[in-house]
């Protein structure tokens, strides 16, 4: 048998004595209730802001890249900024489907599937940046390698761009997989208890006839096991390949050995900002503070100050090799475009260093670890930071080039490349919000597996055995030691 | 495809089930199947599942994926059109790695999510019967197949006394049809009667 209990001085992920019934009820209930006055509200602001954003795409397509304020030096700008950021916030949610199962993490059960819905939607926006800075956006399909009539012409497969094409893809099709797959007995589960004709029909095709059988779930067990075995290295590829896009490149500031990890603690720091920021208005909205308890919110702050921490040191580490290197370009670059504060944008990099080093240090104190508010407004901090640290990198790097003649004009962008990042926000809370309506917001099935081990109930039921020494432990077993009963097996 | 007799035995409790599982295999009744809202670990031995080799379909699948990008890309980069650039070498393996893991990986996930779907029958638009609506909310159903000797009353209190809170006998078609959830349709309308 497997040793079941678990210490009482962890508090329980599930508050509230729960059966097994509450939970599907508590869980499954919203979905099938009218959506509040305020989703409506919500739902048509994300669908205007992303009407916007197709406006913006269509000025874009029709006109050119002109119609952003790209330049002669600056030639990523606000899209590959963007780009870097939505990447980055999508890789919470495989991070704690994936990386924190094969930690045997409780507490991802509460929070996994909404990030990683999150990240799903976050590499759906993330992907137009890209596509859509190629300006012939007609042309995109290029990057696919099929013998074509071009040559036939291949992509360069030495390029760290088409490996970014690779890597995101493949990243989104691998976190769909994982997210529809754990959804399937959920669906399920809310198909068996459909009222109406519709939901029957509906959540019966998207449930695929999932049935419970035993064996079923031993595939199951064994398919998000693999699954999360591969994402794991998955996740920590994406980012370092986006981090390829820079570091391979000859630019100073840009070619850097330091930057696939740094960019990887970026991406999980602001990934799980983002889910703060989500999931402290799901649990408030959709009644759900038993499941994503003040404990869950204080695991993700400790992985925020651990970190911000690590992005913190690869900023010094930075300014430091900008001056250990003696090279006159880095050293102009790291000390004058970046820490110069009155350099043209010095005001970025003390932006950054303000949000990501500086204000989640609070995190170390429990106090603020558990109060929703802080949290909420550090979560919205670290993100405005993560941009300003991809717009530092970009941007403080490009202005000014080798040669002062062609250094360029101060950039700012146009209306048009602002409604493409809002376009994307748009897109992004559309998604999620349909999810959080339709969906179950929450892992049912798995909260129902760890209920009875890290449940409220079960908890105060092993209650007296805290005070119990341990060589009772050891010697139970009706009185035999456990030598004993292995030998006489 | 055809209808079978199914003595159903719904338990509360997970805990309840294994001993139940057990006094079932000793008796000797044929265990069809076990629906449970979770995954119930130690269920599939107690029932005497063997294991699954979806993990084995998957590294050959990797593999697959592995094998797929370094062949695509060395021919296509040193012998379909090899590109000069600068005097490097064409066959640039490093430079390869990258994409050469990504589609590993790809090509594992998806392989084994269809290899799943496949063996468990999972597809939009499958129906399957289902024994207990709350196998999937609360309850953690036991269904026994019979046979034409099958005594299903001492079945069913068979059942009661191992800790089943519900115990039902029903006819029903095992396999998957293509039908919807919001119709109760028959299926396989010419095989009404029960096989043995």
């Amino acid at each position: 048998m497997h040793l079941k209990y678990e210490s009482q001085l962890r508090e329980p992920l599930v508050s509230g004595n729960k059966n097994y019934h509450q939970v599907t009820e508590d869980i499954i209930r919203p979905i099938e209730a009218k959506p509040s006055k305020l989703w409506y509200v919500g739902f048509f602001t994300a669908v205007a802001l992303l009407m916007f954003g197709v406006y913006s795409v269509y000025r874009e397509v029709t006109y050119g890249i002109g119609q952003w304020n790209l330049n002669k030096t600056i030639g990523w700008g606000w899209d590959i900024t963007n780009f870097v950021w939505w990447v980055g916030i999508g890789h919470a949610g495989t991070l704690i489907s994936a990386v924190l199962l094969l930690f045997r993490q409780g507490w991802r059960t509460g929070v996994n599937r909404a990030a990683e819905a999150m990240t799903i939607f976050a590499v759906m926006c993330a992907g137009q940046f890209p596509i859509f800075h190629m300006g012939r956006v007609w042309m995109a399909f290029f990057v696919m390698p099929y013998p074509n009539s071009r040559g036939p012409l291949w992509v360069n497969f030495n390029s760290p761009l088409l490996w970014d094409v690779f890597a995101i893809s493949t990243y989104f099709t691998v976190s769909l997989l994982f997210w529809y797959s754990g959804l399937l007995p959920d669906f399920a589960t809310v198909r068996d208890r459909a009222t109406t004709k519709l939901r029957k029909k509906l959540y019966g095709t998207a449930a695929f006839g999932w049935s419970g059988s035993a064996k079923h779930w031993q595939r199951h067990e064994s398919l998000s096991l693999v699954l999360a075995g591969l994402s794991t290295p998955l996740v920590l590829s994406v980012h370092t390949i986006v981090s390829f896009d820079f570091a391979t490149s000859v630019i100073p500031g840009w070619h850097t050995t330091i930057f696939p990890p740094y960019f990887v603690a970026g991406a999980i720091f602001s990934g799980f900002a983002m889910v703060q920021s989500l999931l402290l208005i799901v649990r408030k909205v959709f009644a759900l503070e038993d499941y994503i308890t003040l404990g869950h919110i204080e695991a993700m702050n400790k992985v925020i100050v651990l970190t911000g921490s690590v992005v913190g040191i690869a900023y010094l580490t930075e300014l430091f090799m900008g001056w250990y290197s003696q090279n006159k370009y880095e050293g102009y670059t790291f000390w004058y475009s970046r820490a110069y504060l009155f350099s043209p944008y010095g005001w970025s990099y003390w932006g950054m260093m303000a949000c990501n080093v500086i204000s989640p240090q609070i995190f170390w104190f429990r106090k603020m670890r558990r109060n929703i508010y802080v949290t909420f407004f550090m979560s919205i901090i670290v993100n405005i930071g993560m941009w300003f640290e991809r717009f530092v990198i970009i941007v403080t790097s490009l202005y000014r080039d080798y040669l002062p003649s062609s250094w360029s004009v101060y950039y700012s962008p146009t209306i048009y490349e602002i409604g493409f990042y809002l376009g994307t926000f748009g897109l992004f809370f559309t998604c999620f919000f349909l999810f959080a309506k339709y969906f179950p917001v929450i892992a049912v099935a798995e909260i129902k597996f760890v209920l009875k081990t890290t449940g409220e109930n079960y908890k105060e039921k092993m209650g007296h055995l805290e005070h119990v020494p341990a060589e009772v432990f050891a010697h139970s077993g009706h009185g035999h030691t456990v030598v004993e009963n292995h030998g006489s097996n | 495809m055809a209808k079978k007799k199914f003595v159903v035995g719904c338990f509360d409790d997970e805990d309840l089930l294994f001993p139940a599982v057990k006094k079932v295999r000793t008796v000797g009744y044929k265990i069809h199947d076990i629906y449970t809202p979770f995954p119930v670990h130690g269920l599939d031995h107690a029932m005497g599942l063997r294991e699954t080799s979806l993990h084995t379909a998957g590294f050959i699948y990797g593999i697959t994926g592995t094998t797929t990008a370094l062949s695509c890309i060395s021919w296509i980069l040193t012998k379909d059109w090899p590109l000069n650039i600068g005097g490097k070498p064409h066959f640039a393996l490093p430079a390869w790695i990258p994409i050469t893991f990504e589609l590993t990986v790809l090509f594992a996930a998806v392989g084994m999510v269809l290899t799943f779907c496949y063996l468990c029958q999972l597809a939009p638009f499958v129906k399957k019967h289902r024994f207990h609506l709350r196998a999937t909310d609360d309850l953690f159903v036991m269904v026994i197949e019979c046979t034409d000797k099958t005594n299903t009353d001492d079945l069913k209190s068979f059942l009661s006394n191992a800790g089943a809170v519900e115990t039902e006998l029903q006819i029903a078609e095992a396999d998957w049809w293509v039908g919807s959830y919001d119709k109760d349709e028959v299926p396989f309308e010419n095989t009404n009667e029960i096989a043995a």
